[in-house]
């Protein structure tokens, strides 16, 4: 019997997760509800002052989405690191970076996708305008793909180890400094009616390197993590 | 004459090197030291805007310097024993973190302190100062990733990746920070230009930095051979320790 192709292996890999997250939608959803929450944090925190809100809408909206997506990540490789999966993968015979990579993929299109959906919800709340709004979602859906890509490293070094989540979010919330930077700062300039272009074409380049180096540095992690 | 390159990259044979090199590290800091502060204190001219108060540039740039040099120093060692398998590298890196964060917290601390006369304000977001902070977190998350695995080799493995990440991310993160705002004076050291201050500032902050850079040296040395002690207990070369200090 002939071992399946790679692409074989990275469309099974990717349909398999995706499966298994719409089989688990509570979860999804409170990735979902906690980006909502934290966000209506803020005003409560702050004051309901609309210009103020209005100043602040596009950072909190991206702190939020920045945090939804970190409390995701502890499940991107937990229970396939618990059944022996993540070993199988190790032994595959293909490269597991890109085996890796189609994980890291579905699980993006299972949590990251959605935040990016619904935070124009969010943007309402914050008063945001219509071109700002646009600009959210460019950015959200340039960022988010970046912020999977590096968790995915933390969330391989953290497996099987002691005070997981806490230890995670130590770990990828100084990686993740620059794309909060550029994505709120993409709104915020065009709010102050600047063109956004800068910002965006830096989240892009952001992404590229992240895909490039991203995926290779995880495989390393998880080989260490199932030695 | 063959040279074997590779004699003290054992633990039993870099032990006893370490013990007896540390002392010469902490005696050469400590003279510079004395004279880098007594070239601070009492050569240096006091400076025409800032008056008394920039002297803790003395201790808060060289601590800046080490901060980041330390943190790149450490991402070689533990690239170096992730590459070669080698435990002796993954220890300094080790040794050296806590160095590391110590002098990333002085530089923060001596910072803020020199901001409340100059700008009035003890913490600014400023570029510096917030990569600065976020080099602060690196350091943290690298010595509680190392803390936090039991198996010292896999400890060892999983700090590489996360310190090797880390410091690709650095000048993104510098960047990124730069151009999101910034405050901070420009840099008064370049090598590209001639200094913007006295001559006998700029001995001061180099005598202190080497002063800085033997501590660290010193303090590393020390705390690899405790790293040592602690890894090998079962192996013969630390009992054969043991049997002959009674």
């Amino acid at each position: 019997m002939n071992a399946p192709g790679l692409t074989d292996a990275l469309r099974a890999i990717a349909h398999r997760d995706l499966l298994a997250a719409l089989r688990h939608r509570a979860d999804l959803l409170t990735t979902l509800i906690f980006f909502a929450i934290v966000a209506s944090l803020f005003p409560l925190g702050v004051g309901s002052d609309t210009a103020l809100l209005r100043v602040m809408g596009p950072g909190v909206v991206w702190v939020a989405a920045l945090l939804a997506s970190m409390l995701a990540l502890a499940r991107l490789f937990a229970s396939d690191y618990t059944d022996g999966t993540l070993e199988q993968l190790a032994l595959a015979p293909h490269s597991l970076t890109l085996l890796v990579l189609a994980k890291i993929a579905a699980h993006w299109l299972a949590t990251g996708l959605p935040l990016v959906v619904i935070a124009p919800l969010l943007g309402l709340q914050f008063d945001l305008n219509a071109d700002a709004q646009l600009v959210l979602l460019a950015s959200l859906l340039l960022g988010t793909p970046t912020l999977s890509l590096i968790g995915a490293v933390g969330a391989a070094l953290t497996l099987g180890v002691r005070g997981g989540g806490a230890l995670l979010s130590l770990l990828v919330l100084p990686l993740y400094v620059p794309v909060l930077i550029f994505g709120a700062g993409a709104v915020e300039a065009t709010a102050a009616g600047l063109g956004a272009a800068a910002h965006l074409s830096l989240l892009g380049a952001l992404l590229l390197v992240a895909l490039v180096f991203a995926p290779w540095a995880t495989a390393v992690s998880v080989r260490i993590a199932v030695e | 004459m063959a040279i074997n390159w590779f004699k003290y990259s054992s633990p039993a044979s870099f032990y006893p090197l370490a013990g007896r090199l540390t002392p010469w590290f902490f005696a050469t800091a400590a003279l510079l030291v004395i004279a880098g502060l007594y070239i601070s204190f009492f050569v240096a001219p006091t400076d025409a805007q800032q008056g008394e108060a920039y002297r803790i540039i003395f201790i808060h740039v060289p601590a800046a310097w080490m901060s980041m040099f330390i943190y790149v120093v450490m991402a070689m060692w533990a690239g170096i024993g992730l590459a070669f398998n080698t435990r002796l590298s993954s220890m300094v890196a080790s040794a050296l973190a806590p160095t590391g964060a110590l002098m990333t917290f002085i530089a923060l601390w001596t910072g803020s302190l020199w901001g409340k006369p100059m700008w009035g304000t003890w913490w600014v977001w400023d570029a510096r100062l917030t990569s600065e902070l976020i080099l602060l977190f690196l350091y943290f998350g690298f010595m509680s990733l190392q803390a936090a695995i039991d198996d010292p080799r896999r400890a060892d493995k999983a700090g590489a990746v996360i310190a090797l990440v880390g410091v690709v991310n650095v000048p993104i993160i510098y960047f990124s920070v730069k151009w999101w705002n910034t405050l901070h004076q420009g840099a008064s050291v370049s090598l590209t230009r001639s200094p913007t201050m006295a001559k006998t500032m700029l001995l001061g902050m180099l005598v202190m930095a080497l002063a800085f850079w033997m501590y660290s040296i010193a303090v590393m040395l020390m705390r690899v051979r405790a790293i040592m002690l602690e890894r090998e207990r079962n192996s013969d070369w630390v009992k054969a320790l043991e049997e002959r200090r009674p």
